[in-house]
C-alpha cells in the first residue's frame, strides 16, 4: 500500500519516454548478484483502517495513570494550540530552511525562538537547537575545549550529581577526541557538589554545573562559577528551562556568568513520548558565537531592503567545512523548537514564571504529605525546585513495581545509578498534579509499604 | 505580507487568561537564588499567537504545499496516518523511565520496526537510538573503531571517504578522532578503484560510502571495493541516505557493507519538520553486533524488554538521554506496516522511474546531465556549467527562479565536484503531471536565460521577499530581538 499515484497509462508513457519496456530495466547497471527478488519476512501491507485499529490497540496496552517521574523528562500541561499548529503541513513537512526566501516562516520562528531562549538564559546568542539535552552537553564540552585557549588539558569536571545519562552520552561522543571526564563527589548531607574536591582539578578546561542538579537540589551557582573563572575554567550550565523562569539564569551566575548554557528543551511544550523526540538547547556569550555548534538564524535584508531571515555563520558547519566543521550535526530538532516557541509565546512573561512557581509549590505540598509516613526519609537537606529524593524503608524496586501495577509511577529508582543511594526514589511534582493526585500517591505508597515484605 | 515579530505585537499586561494557574502559597527558595530580570517574552493573547504562527507557516514551502525535489533529501509525502497514530495520548504520555510491564505496546512497535529494518538491510541487528543520520554515522564509525580495538588494532584510524560524500561523513570521522582520506570519483561517477588500492593499508579503519552515490549513480565496482577494503582489514560503512533508491531491490549487507545508518526521515517518510527531528537507526552484521549502541529492544518469553549492558557488554554506549526519537520511530513503523514488503519495493521502483523520466525529459529540453551515459538512481545531477558561461545564469539563479513557479529548488552546489550542479530527486509519491509541470518550468526558465536574464537574476520576484543578503547576515550578526 505505497503512496504512489501512477496509473497504468502513466507508467506506459513514462517507460516509452525513457525508451525501455519495464521498470526492471532501470536497474541494468546493478550487477545481478546484488539484486533480490522479493523482501521476505516483512508483515504484509495493511490498509489505513487496519493499521489504525492495530496501532491503537498497541497504544492502549500502555494506558496508564499518574506519573511522578521526572529525572530529565518532565510532564507539563501543553496548551492545545501548540500541537494543533505545530503539525500544520507547512511546518511539519518543510525541510531545513536552506532556501531562505521559501522558508521565512521557519526562519522567523527560529529567530524568535533564539531571542526567547537567549533571554531565558541571559545569554547573547542561542543556536537553533541540537538533538537532546544529553547530546547538547556533549557538544558543549567540545565547544568549551575549542574556546578555552588558556588550557592544554581536555579535562572536564563532571560532578556525580549530574544526570547519569548525560554523563554516559558525553562519554560516547567526546572521549574519542581525547576528552577526559573527571567525576567529583556530592555531599551526602545536601546532595550538592563537594567543593573541597574541586581544588585538586584546577587544571581542568571546563566545569559542568547542573542546576537544579539531578536530585532536584539547588547548587551554589555563584560560588562555583567564580571559583571556576578564577582558575580559567569554562563554566557549562546544564539547566531546566522552566526553572530558569524562577531561578537565576546562567548568564548572571557569579561575577561573569556561566560561559555556555545547555540542556533539555522538552519541558517547554514537548510531550514525554518515551524520551523523544525532544531537543537540546544551547546559548553562550557573544564572543563565542563562532564556536557554537548547530544551525543559527540571523536577520538580514533582501535586495529591496526588506527585513528577512537566513541561516547564518554557516562557515562553522559540516556541509561547508566538511572535516573542519565545529560538529557533524546536520539536522536539529526544528519541529520541537516550533512547539516550544508557541509554548513560550502562549505562557508569556508572567505565565512561565507561574508554571515554575506552581511546580515548586506542589513539590512542597507533596513533601509535606509524604514525610509523615512511617519510615520515609526525605533525603538531602537543600533547597529544591520540583524534584525530591525519598529514601524508602523497603525495597525501592518492589515499591515501584507495586505502585506501577496500580497505575502510579512513584519516581526513578536512584539506586540503579547511585549504588550508595539504596532504596531511594527520585520523585517529581509539576503543575499538572492536584492535591487528589498527591493523596493518591501517598495512599498507594502506604499500601505498598504494608504489602511488601 | 510581512509578519511582525511576536515581540513587536506585545502589550504589557496582556495574557492568555485560560492558562492562568493556581501558583500555591508554599515557597521555599532563598532570594539570592532567584531570577530578578524579566524573561523578555511577548505578552499576547491566544488569538494573536494562533494568527502569528499560522501566518508564519504560510510563508514556508513544504511537501504538503509544493513539489520539493531536493536531491539527497527524499522529500516524499509524509502520510497523515503516521502522524495521527504516533500522537495517540497513550504513547505521548509514557515517561521514558516507566517500567517495561506497563510499556509493552510501544516496546512491541519498536521491536517490530527493528525486525523490519533488519530485513530491508540484510543486517543482523538494528539499534533505533541514533537521533539523526549524522548521529547514526557517529555510532557507525565508533563501532568500527571498537571492533578494531577489540582485536588489538587500535592503530587503525583512517577513514576513506569519496569526494562526493555528504559533508557529515568526513565531519563524523573527525569527531571520532580519525584521519580522513578523501578519494576522487572517475569520469563515469564511480570511485577510482586504482586510487582506492593505494589508499588502503594497515591503518585503514574503514570506508564510508553511499550507494547509489550522491551523484545519483550506482557504484558499479562495489563488489571489488568491498574486497579491497576487507582484504586490507577495514570495514565497510553504508551511508543510508539513498536507501530509497534500492529499498527491497538490493540489500546493503549483500553489497559487502558491515554497518550502516538509515535516515528514517527520508526512506520511511517521517517528516523533516523544518530541520528535524530525524532518526538515524543503525544496522550491523554479526561482526559489529556486540558494539551496538543502547538501548535496543529484545524479547524474552513473550515479553518485550530493553537490552542493557549485560546483554551487550561491549556496546559503544548511549547516544541520547533516553531512547532516541521514539515518536519518529512510531511514525516510521506505521509507514512500514502500511507498505509491507511489496510496497517497499514499489517505493524504489517508482522513485527510480520518476527520476529517470524527469532526467530524460530535462535532457531532451537541453539540460546537460552530469553523467549522461548513466541511469539515474532515485536522483540525478545536471550541470549548468555551459549555461553559466554563456548567459551568466547560475545554479543558484535557477533555484531561486523555480520558487516563482511554485517549486522548491533542487539541491544546489552539491556534490561539490559537479560545477553549477542541481541535484534533483522527485521521489515516488509525485505524479507524472507534477513532473511534466516541473519540466515546463525549467524549460521556461532556460528560455529566459536569453530573453529575461535580469528577471532570472533577481528572482524570486513573486514571494514576500526577494533574494536575501547572506553576507550582510554574517557581517552584521543579528541573531535575537532586542
Amino acid at each position: 500500500m505505497s503512496f504512489i499515484p501512477h496509473t497504468k497509462e502513466d507508467i506506459a508513457t513514462m517507460l516509452a519516454e525513457i525508451g525501455i519496456s519495464d521498470i526492471e530495466a532501470l536497474y541494468d547497471e546493478i550487477p545481478d548478484e546484488f539484486k533480490i527478488g522479493t523482501l521476505e519476512g516483512i508483515p504484509s501491507a495493511a490498509n489505513e483502517m487496519e493499521v489504525v485499529r492495530e496501532i491503537t490497540a498497541l497504544a492502549a496496552k500502555d494506558k496508564f495513570g499518574l506519573n511522578f517521574i521526572g529525572a530529565g523528562a518532565y510532564e507539563h500541561f501543553i496548551p492545545s494550540v501548540v500541537w494543533e499548529l505545530t503539525t500544520r503541513g507547512e511546518f511539519y513537512t518543510a525541510y531545513t530552511p536552506y532556501q531562505a526566501e521559501a522558508s521565512q516562516g521557519t526562519l522567523q520562528l527560529i529567530y524568535e525562538y533564539q531571542s526567547m531562549m537567549s533571554n531565558l538564559m541571559a545569554h547573547d546568542i542561542s543556536n537553533a537547537s541540537l538533538y537532546d539535552g544529553a547530546s547538547s552537553l556533549a557538544e558543549a564540552i567540545l565547544m568549551a575545549i575549542r574556546v578555552n585557549r588558556t588550557k592544554d588539558s581536555k579535562k572536564i569536571i563532571m560532578p556525580r550529581n549530574l544526570h547519569p545519562s548525560y554523563k554516559a552520552v558525553a562519554e560516547s561522543i567526546t572521549t574519542k577526541q581525547g576528552v577526559e571526564l573527571i567525576d567529583i563527589e556530592f555531599n551526602p548531607a545536601d546532595g550538592l557538589i563537594n567543593t573541597q574536591d574541586l581544588d585538586s582539578h584546577s587544571d581542568a578546561t571546563a566545569l559542568v554545573i547542573q542546576n537544579p542538579n539531578f536530585f532536584g537540589s539547588l547548587e551554589n551557582v555563584d560560588g562555583l562559577t567564580d571559583w571556576a573563572h578564577s582558575q580559567n575554567i569554562i563554566v557549562i550550565a546544564v539547566v531546566n528551562p522552566i526553572a530558569m523562569a524562577l531561578l537565576k539564569p546562567p548568564g548572571i551566575w557569579g561575577e561573569r556568568g556561566a560561559d555556555i548554557a545547555c540542556g533539555e528543551g522538552q519541558p517547554l511544550g514537548v510531550p514525554l513520548s518515551s524520551g523523544g523526540p525532544y531537543y537540546g538547547f544551547m546559548t553562550t556569550r557573544g564572543e563565542f558565537s563562532r564556536q557554537l555548534p548547530g544551525r543559527i538564524v540571523g536577520k538580514t535584508l533582501d535586495s529591496n531592503g526588506n527585513e528577512g531571515f537566513v541561516l547564518t555563520l554557516q562557515a562553522r558547519e559540516q556541509h561547508i567545512r566538511r572535516s573542519k566543521a565545529t560538529s557533524n550535526i546536520c539536522t536539529n530538532q526544528g519541529l520541537m523548537v516550533t512547539a516550544s516557541t508557541m509554548y513560550m509565546s502562549l505562557y508569556g512573561e508572567q505565565g512561565l514564571v507561574d508554571v515554575a512557581k506552581s511546580c515548586h509549590s506542589k513539590l512542597n505540598e507533596f513533601i509535606t504529605a509524604i514525610k509523615n509516613l512511617k519510615g520515609i526519609e526525605v533525603l538531602f537537606d537543600s533547597e529544591r525546585f520540583h524534584e525530591v529524593a525519598i529514601c524508602m524503608p523497603k525495597s525501592s524496586k518492589k515499591i515501584i513495581e507495586y505502585m506501577e501495577s496500580h497505575g502510579i509511577s512513584p519516581g526513578l529508582d536512584l539506586s540503579l545509578y547511585f549504588p550508595e543511594l539504596e532504596n531511594t526514589v527520585l520523585a517529581c511534582v509539576t503543575e499538572v498534579k492536584t492535591t487528589e493526585d498527591i493523596q493518591a500517591y501517598v495512599s498507594l505508597l502506604e499500601e505498598a509499604l504494608e504489602v511488601i515484605e | 505580507m510581512k509578519e511582525q515579530l511576536i515581540f513587536q505585537q506585545s502589550k504589557k499586561g496582556r495574557r492568555v487568561n485560560s492558562l492562568k494557574l493556581d501558583i500555591g502559597d508554599s515557597f521555599s527558595i532563598s532570594k539570592d537564588k532567584l531570577r530578578e530580570t524579566p524573561l523578555g517574552f511577548a505578552e499576547v493573547s491566544e488569538l494573536q499567537v494562533v494568527r502569528h504562527f499560522t501566518r508564519l507557516s504560510q510563508q514556508n514551502f513544504s511537501i504538503d504545499t509544493n513539489f520539493y525535489p531536493l536531491g539527497s533529501c527524499t522529500m516524499k509525502y509524509n502520510p497523515r496516518a503516521c502522524n495521527k497514530l504516533a500522537l495517540n495520548p497513550d504513547f505521548l504520555s509514557r515517561h521514558p523511565y516507566r517500567g517495561e510491564t506497563n510499556s509493552q505496546g510501544v516496546l512491541e512497535c519498536l521491536y517490530n520496526l527493528q525486525s523490519i529494518l533488519e530485513v530491508v538491510t540484510g543486517m543482523d541487528q538494528v539499534s533505533l537510538t541514533p537521533m539523526a543520520g549524522a548521529q547514526g554515522e557517529l555510532a557507525g564509525v565508533a563501532m568500527i573503531l571498537a571492533y578494531h580495538k577489540k582485536r588489538g588494532e587500535t592503530h587503525r584510524n583512517e577513514i576513506i571517504v569519496p569526494d562526493g560524500a555528504h559533508g557529515t561523513n568526513p565531519a563524523t570521522a573527525i569527531m571520532c578522532g580519525c584521519k580522513v582520506i578523501e578519494l576522487p570519483t572517475d569520469k563515469n561517477g564511480n570511485l577510482d578503484i586504482a586510487l582506492l588500492k593505494d589508499a588502503v593499508g594497515p591503518n585503514t579503519a574503514g570506508i564510508m560510502l553511499t550507494n547509489p552515490s550522491t551523484l545519483g549513480t550506482f557504484e558499479q565496482g562495489i563488489g571489488e571495493i568491498s574486497s579491497i577494503v576487507h582484504d586490507a582489514g577495514g570495514l565497510m560503512y553504508y551511508d543510508g541516505a539513498n536507501l530509497n533508491a534500492i529499498l527491497g531491490k538490493v540489500l546493503p549487507a549483500s553489497m559487502g557493507f558491515d554497518v550502516m545508518h538509515i535516515n528514517l526521515h527520508k526512506t520511511f517518510a517521517t517528516p523533516h519538520g523544518g530541520g528535524g527531528p530525524g532518526s538515524g537507526a543503525v544496522a550491523v552484521n554479526e561482526k559489529l553486533k556486540p558494539f551496538i549502541p543502547l538501548p535496543v529492544v529484545t524479547k524474552t518469553d513473550d515479553k518485550y524488554r530493553w537490552a542493557n549492558t549485560d546483554d551487550f557488554p561491549d556496546s559503544i554506549g548511549k547516544l541520547s538521554a533516553f531512547m532516541g526519537n521514539v515518536g519518529v520511530l512510531l511514525r516510521a513503523y506505521v509507514y512500514a506496516r502500511m507498505l509491507g514488503g511489496e510496497g517497499m519495493t514499489e517505493v524504489s521502483n517508482f522513485s527510480t522511474l520518476n527520476a529517470n523520466y524527469l532526467m530524460k525529459k530535462l535532457q531532451k529540453n537541453g539540460f546537460k546531465l552530469a553523467y549522461p551515459g548513466r541511469r539515474a538512481s532515485h536522483e540525478f545531477a545536471i550541470s549548468l556549467k555551459e549555461i553559466t558561461k554563456e548567459t551568466g545564469a547560475t545554479a543558484m539563479d535557477v533555484a531561486k527562479a523555480l520558487l516563482d513557479y511554485g517549486f522548491h529548488a533542487p539541491t544546489t552546489y552539491f556534490p561539490l565536484l559537479i560545477p553549477e550542479c542541481l541535484l534533483i530527486e522527485p521521489t515516488e509519491t509525485e505524479s507524472k503531471e507534477t513532473l511534466d509541470a516541473f519540466v515546463d518550468a525549467m524549460t521556461d526558465i532556460k528560455a529566459r536565460f536569453v530573453s529575461d536574464i535580469d528577471g532570472i537574476k533577481s528572482s524570486p520576484n513573486t514571494l514576500a521577499l526577494t533574494r536575501l543578503d547572506d553576507v550582510k547576515a554574517v557581517k552584521e550578526l543579528n541573531v535575537r530581538f532586542g
